[in-house]
């Protein structure tokens, strides 16, 4: 896909990231789950032990240019996802890599003890892709909109857990995460979403990224919050002259515990942004490093214990609190409870 | 195909009480456990390990080795006895069954003890994992065999059908399920818990190839296990009919026995009795 330029207008550590102009207007659009498509293709193609399993979902999980350009590697199961994660069990334990796909509330959703079993428990090399995470899935309502899966997959042992911020970081990821040993959850979103990284923007598991440089609070978000996260800091220099460091935290597990424990000395106070529950995600994680490493006030921007529903995507992520203002009032608490 | 011999089979008749005997004694040493599924297994074992296999004890990680899953891993003292008995780890090391820091885990794991193939116990979950493998096998160009050791009871879950479903589309004959049919699970019989029957049935409408014998008959089972390798073009089922608790009387057709191990004086009667049949096979040899 092609990647927007980088500006010198921006700070020295978005410059430093090689981002684009995220404050543009214009930025492009494009689902996460694209960049799991584009990936998983050249991962075929550079490893041909690299096997594609699907359940009945190839176009909607981007699995459909995988099944074209590598027919012989491809497998199609049908309806079933606790085989998807029992048959990519078995095929890795004869040296494949199978990378399986389907919506996340189903896999992991649907096959959790088959995950912990199969893949985590055993230690089989499976990667599993989860498309459709988060209330942005939009009109398919709450029954297809998995809030829940960075909680259920964190926990687990030997897991690994991805959650990158656009489509170009989730090529990346899947690439990455296809040459990297181990049971693996990449999360895609569905919904088109604005492209902040470029080809040169590095990436490696477990390193979290600092976009923005600040020293009043930050914002640590993963996925596709990212970038509301970089407007809202963006806006809180402009009104508030308060100035954030925006921290890529797409490695929930195993993660870069230094770099969240740097934000919060450096910071005195962390915002974390996730589209999850609140409940047990990314945040959770956050919470934990800190309260054993370096205590500071910490402000949570996620759902808040509840069920989804159908609707446009950008108009859930504003009702469930995830949205732009949402991330600022959530700075100004953690900022107050800073200095008060 | 192979034919067995008289020797041979004396011999793994032999076996067999031998992996009936550790059975008894690993689960006294353990305490807690499953006796009446190993004990009814213990044939279907030792025609695996002694005849039907292509393993070698010195080398569990031979890439072009058979494959041997366990897909109802509450029944791994038979597994582990018969693994001990032909060679895989000595036969002392089955007192260490469900112990602190034993290879030997309440239900098999494969990063324990790697030649169990897979990490089993929740049930439903093996015959899909053997797909997995025996589909790889295919892609490719292996000509190693799956087996897969399952409950009766174990068909109850759906995900055991969505495994028997792909592996008739994947046309995997290089698939071959073994059902232990001895109609026990924990709350009973299975017909009145959840019934099954007709069994062989269900499977021919999934498009498998069915075979049934008794599982308690070596010969029987091998001569079964061998045609139903040769078939081409889908997988295969063998229903093999056993007495659970076979080979020691008080325990034979009660499913009482099915998650319970003995206590010493039942498991000394249980080695006396074993004992005294070994001398029969060793007196009619």
């Amino acid at each position: 896909m092609p990647s927007g330029s980088t500006t010198g207008v921006l700070d020295a550590a978005a410059a430093a990231m090689r981002l684009v102009d995220y404050r543009a207007g214009d930025l492009k659009q494009v689902p996460t789950r694209n960049g799991f498509g584009e990936g998983v293709v050249e991962a075929g193609t550079r490893n041909r032990d690299v096997v594609g399993i699907c359940a009945d979902l190839a176009e909607s999980t981007r699995f459909e240019g995988f099944k074209k350009a590598h027919p012989e590697q491809y497998l199609e199961i049908g309806v079933s996802e606790q085989m998807l994660v029992a048959m990519a069990g078995g095929l890795a334990a004869v040296g494949k890599i199978p990378w399986i796909a389907s919506y996340a509330m189903f896999n992991p959703g649907r096959s959790w003890e088959q995950v912990r079993t199969i893949m985590a428990l055993n230690e089989t090399n499976v990667k599993i892709a989860g498309a459709h995470a988060g209330v942005s899935v939009g009109p398919d309502g709450a029954t297809h909109q998995a809030i829940e899966d960075i909680a259920i997959m964190r926990v687990i042992p030997h897991m690994t857990v991805v959650v990158p911020c656009d489509a170009v970081q989730t090529k990346k990821a899947t690439l990455a995460l296809s040459e990297r040993w181990g049971p693996t959850y990449l999360r895609l979103g569905r919904e088109k979403s604005s492209v902040i990284t470029t080809d040169e923007t590095p990436f490696s598991v477990g390193e979290a990224q600092t976009f923005r440089e600040g020293g009043d609070a930050a914002i640590v978000a993963c996925g596709i919050l990212v970038y509301n996260a970089l407007i809202a800091a963006d806006a809180l220099a402009r009104e508030d002259g308060i100035e954030c460091r925006v921290v890529n935290n797409h490695t929930v597990k195993p993660m870069d515990e230094a770099a969240i424990v740097d934000a919060a000395r450096t910071c005195g106070a962390v915002v974390t942004v996730e589209e999850h529950q609140k409940h047990a995600g990314m945040g959770s994680r956050v919470a934990e490093i800190l309260a054993q490493n370096h205590p500071v006030p910490i402000e949570f921007v996620g759902v808040d214990d509840r069920f989804g529903q159908s609707g446009d995507p950008a108009e859930l992520i504003e009702f469930y609190g995830m949205g732009v203002d949402a991330i600022k009032a959530a700075v100004r608490r953690a900022r107050k409870r800073k200095t008060g | 195909m192979q034919t067995l011999s008289s020797a041979r089979l004396t011999e793994l008749k032999l076996k067999a009480n031998d992996v009936r005997q550790g059975i008894i004694r690993s689960l006294l040493a353990a305490g807690s456990g499953h006796s009446a599924g190993p004990l009814d297994m213990s044939d279907v074992f030792a025609a695996l390990y002694g005849y039907l296999l292509r393993h070698d004890p010195e080398r569990p990680e031979w890439p072009d080795r058979d494959r041997l899953l366990l897909s109802c891993g509450h029944i791994a003292p038979v597994r582990y006895s018969a693994m001990a008995n032909f060679g895989y780890f000595p036969v002392e090391e089955l007192l260490t069954l469900r112990k602190f820091g034993s290879r030997l885990q309440g239900h098999p794991e494969r990063v324990t003890l790697p030649s169990v193939e897979t990490t089993s116990g929740p049930l439903g979950e093996g015959l899909a994992q053997g797909v997995g493998m025996a589909q790889g096998a295919k892609m490719d160009g292996k000509d190693f065999h799956v087996w897969v050791v399952t409950s009766d009871a174990e068909h109850q879950c759906g995900l055991h059908w969505e495994a028997v479903m792909t592996g008739a589309k994947f046309a995997l004959d290089n698939l071959t399920s073994i059902v232990d049919r001895n109609f026990i699970q924990i709350d009973g019989s299975t017909e009145d818990v959840m019934p099954l029957e007709p069994l062989g049935e269900k499977y021919r409408a999934f498009n498998w190839e069915v075979f049934e014998c008794d599982g308690n008959d070596i010969a029987e089972f091998i001569e079964t296990a061998q045609r139903a390798k040769a078939v081409k073009g889908r997988p295969q089922v063998i229903i093999a009919n056993t007495v659970p608790g076979k080979g020691v009387s008080y325990m034979e057709g009660d499913y009482t026995w099915h998650g319970k191990p003995p206590n010493a004086q039942q498991a000394h009667e249980a080695l006396v009795e074993l004992g005294a049949a070994r001398e029969r096979i060793l007196a009619n040899a």
